[in-house]
């Protein structure tokens, strides 16, 4: 282990991290570190060149990741990580893309970017971080705010239905679906070790407090409340039907591993849908740089 | 660690001992791994760092086990543990 002065050995997830901008921006007791330091121990986990892997992030505070993480990295406009995540896939089909984004910027500004990409299954990883609320622009009602919940924009109460992301993930076509929250440290990394391994379109939910805002809007205590919260009220359902998993405010949370399934990815279905129009005479893409390699 | 007999298999199963490491300056106080180190090591000092949060404590540190949840659940990157040695299972 390489050590710095005083012989103090370095922080095992420093080799994955840009130190110079370390600490970070999220408030104490936010879960978002926790789902990046999860990602990180299944990046270390993947058997994949970390040159040949890309983070892309949107903007919000789970946007912010793809600053802190050192690997390829973009921090994209708000909502169009996914865009540009199927634009650095299509382009480049070696590299192992992964879009690590929040819940307003993946499902609302960009919830018409996630429904296409997750029905064409391009081949991404897409974790996203659900804190329930825009939180860095102030607490407003996001897509997934919880009924009866109070935020910024409702403060008698939340009368908008949230999405069930699993729901929209699966039916979507995505072909492998999962949450887990910020405290099931473990698990969420098998599962991230899981979506990075599958090809095609895979999803994650991690469920993560927000102190600042949700939790002291709605009187929840710290995040450190909302962790034991998670601890008595989760329910591991591994394949429920992705229907039932709409989460209520304050009510239980059923987490697992939903959907894993295979279908054909963008790259494999244009391939064969050309092999059958023109044969021999087309050369398959995505496959030309694979074979000069070899 | 006590046992009332020695495990059947005290002969695989060596129980490990980790060093703790806090880097006190980078934490925020958020006493995460305060709540869930399962052999109760850690406590929040009364001291200060230079962001005026209470970083955590080692005040068992021998009990520590090298289950890294700390390490895994710390937000800030601030805590983390090293395998120091391995002790057999003894009844």
């Amino acid at each position: 282990m390489a050590t710095k002065n005083n012989n103090v050995p370095e922080h095992p997830m420093e080799r994955l991290l840009r130190m110079d901008r370390i600490p970070h921006i999220w408030c104490p007791t936010c879960g978002i570190g926790t789902a990046v330091s999860c990602f990180i121990s299944a990046i270390d986990k993947f058997k994949h060149p970390h040159e040949k892997i890309a983070v892309v992030s949107g903007i919000g505070c789970t946007g912010r990741v793809a600053g802190y993480i050192k690997l390829d990295s973009f921090h994209t406009t708000h909502g169009r990580a996914i865009p540009f995540a199927t634009g650095l896939k299509l382009a480049n089909p070696d590299l192992k893309v992964v879009v690590f984004s929040g819940d307003g910027d993946l499902i609302s500004i960009g919830g018409n970017h996630f429904i296409h990409a997750a029905r064409r299954n391009t081949d991404i990883t897409v974790v996203c971080v659900n804190n329930f609320i825009y939180a860095m622009t102030g607490g407003q009602c996001a897509p997934t705010t919880p009924l009866t919940a109070n935020s910024s924009t409702t403060p008698y109460g939340n009368h908008e239905r949230p999405f069930n992301l699993p729901l929209l993930a699966s039916s979507c076509g995505a072909v492998y679906v999962a949450r887990w929250t910020s405290l099931h440290i473990r698990r969420l990394t098998n599962s991230m070790h899981e979506a990075l391994n599958k090809p095609g379109f895979s999803f994650v939910e991690v469920v993560a407090p927000c102190s600042t805002l949700y939790a002291r809007r709605n009187r929840l205590g710290t995040g450190l409340d909302l962790l034991k919260f998670y601890h008595d009220s989760s329910e591991i359902c591994h394949g429920a039907d992705p229907t039932e998993l709409d989460i209520a405010f304050q009510d239980k949370i059923k987490v697992g591993k939903f959907i894993d399934r295979e279908r054909p990815t963008f790259i494999d279905a244009w391939n064969d849908n050309m092999k059958k129009k023109f044969g021999d005479k087309f050369d398959p893409y995505g496959e030309k740089k694979a074979k000069k390699a070899a | 660690m006590q046992f009332w007999r020695k495990p059947l298999d005290a002969d695989k199963i060596k129980v490990p001992h980790g060093e703790i490491h806090i880097v006190r300056d980078r934490c925020k106080g958020c006493g995460f791994c305060v709540e869930y180190c399962p052999k109760d090591v850690l406590v929040l000092s009364e001291e200060f760092n230079t962001k005026g949060y209470h970083p955590p404590e080692a005040v068992k540190a021998d009990d520590c086990v090298h289950c890294q949840l700390c390490e895994m659940l710390c937000p800030e990157f601030a805590i983390f543990v090293t395998l120091k040695d391995e002790e057999s299972v003894e009844a």
